[in-house]
């Protein structure tokens, strides 16, 4: 085989074949970031650049009329560059969250929204009622509503009756880096759902994401796993890299698990004893 | 705003849950420009309505315990 041949068989075989597309609108990349809590603006940026993610999601606050003009999102990240996703992190009801993401699509990037409802203050677990009341609502007056919920199926179905353009399962609870608790439960919805699938919350390190994305779903977002990292730049590589070999190890298919040893060298051919 | 002979008349009114005074006769743009804001990167919120479209900004006009609402996007996961 020639080399260019070579290359191009390996590029073939080597990379995720099938485009993330959700809405219509293709991403270049499967891994979602975040860009609270991290200790300096310059290091957020390096961090997201590290991640090699497109999706970079921002939060609504009232600006600070005390403090620098300069703390505002707008004043570090180019929208050209990374597609902006406003939350509706810390809405308790579905009439706030819906508040919330009008005020982000007046901000005029895009009208696509990741939509919170909370339901309690200790868990940070969502309010499902709430959440498809404001998902309905939303999408009804054009949102693009990517939807975080709980990790239970039917809830997932009626969000994507509801509208939701993609639906957002936690893997476990925001900020807790606990990993995927029930890995059941996310393979179940992305199997029975139409809509992209896409893990947010809970992936503490980049083992955390691999198992993620070998369960098939279409992507995840993470925040505080490459915030509170002590190193958050080069914990941002290794989840580019766990989200791209979790979705590879996906694609190939792995081997079925034995609880017998099966050996590796031929049993035949050996030497007399 | 300030240095003028001539006494301005103020409102107060409610912007970001606190109390200002200004002067009367201000729209919209006016205030922005005072706190130092650049229109494009903030959203305003005005007694309740959304305020889409900012080549209006300069003709919202503002009046005595109007609520005025100045968010943009920080950090967040």
């Amino acid at each position: 085989m020639a080399h260019a041949d070579l290359l191009s068989h390996e590029s073939a075989t080597h990379t995720d074949p099938q485009p993330f597309v959700i809405a219509g609108r293709e991403f270049r990349s499967r891994l979602m970031v975040g860009t609270g809590k991290y200790d300096s603006n310059a290091r957020m940026i390096d961090a997201i650049e590290a991640s090699g993610a497109e999706v970079v999601t921002v939060a609504v606050r009232r600006v600070d009329l005390d403090r620098g003009k300069d703390e505002g999102m707008l004043h570090h990240l180019d929208p050209e560059r990374y597609f902006l996703l406003a939350n509706t992190a810390g809405c308790y009801t579905a009439a706030e969250a819906i508040r919330y993401a009008r005020l982000a699509r007046a901000a005029g990037f895009n009208e696509w929204v990741k939509l919170e409802v909370i339901g309690d203050q200790q868990t940070l677990l969502p309010d499902t009622a709430g959440l498809l009341a404001a998902t309905k609502t939303l999408a009804d007056e054009g949102f693009k509503v990517m939807a975080y919920t709980n990790d239970d199926l039917i809830t997932a179905l009626r969000l994507e009756e509801a509208g939701a353009v993609a639906v957002m399962p936690l893997a476990s609870p925001i900020g807790s880096g606990l990993g995927m608790l029930n890995p059941y439960a996310i393979r179940t919805i992305k199997q029975r759902l139409s809509v992209p699938v896409i893990v947010d919350a809970g992936v503490g390190t980049a083992s955390d994401a691999c198992i993620v994305m070998e369960q098939g779903v279409d992507g995840i977002l993470m925040n505080t796993g490459i915030a509170a990292a002590s190193d958050p730049v080069r914990m941002a590589t290794a989840m580019r890299h766990a989200v791209e070999a979790g979705r590879l190890a996906y694609l190939a298919g792995r081997m079925p698990r034995r609880e017998v040893a099966v050996p590796s060298s031929p049993s035949s051919g050996m030497l007399d004893t | 705003m300030t240095g003028t002979a001539v006494a301005e008349r103020k409102i107060a009114l409610t912007i970001n849950g606190a109390r200002r005074e200004i002067p009367d006769a201000w729209s919209l743009a006016d205030l922005l420009a005072s706190l130092e804001l650049d229109p494009r990167l903030v959203v305003v919120e005005h007694n309740g309505t959304i305020l889409r479209d900012r080549d209006s900004f300069p003709r919202v006009s503002l009046a005595r315990n109007d609520i005025v609402e100045i968010v943009h996007f920080v950090g967040g996961g």
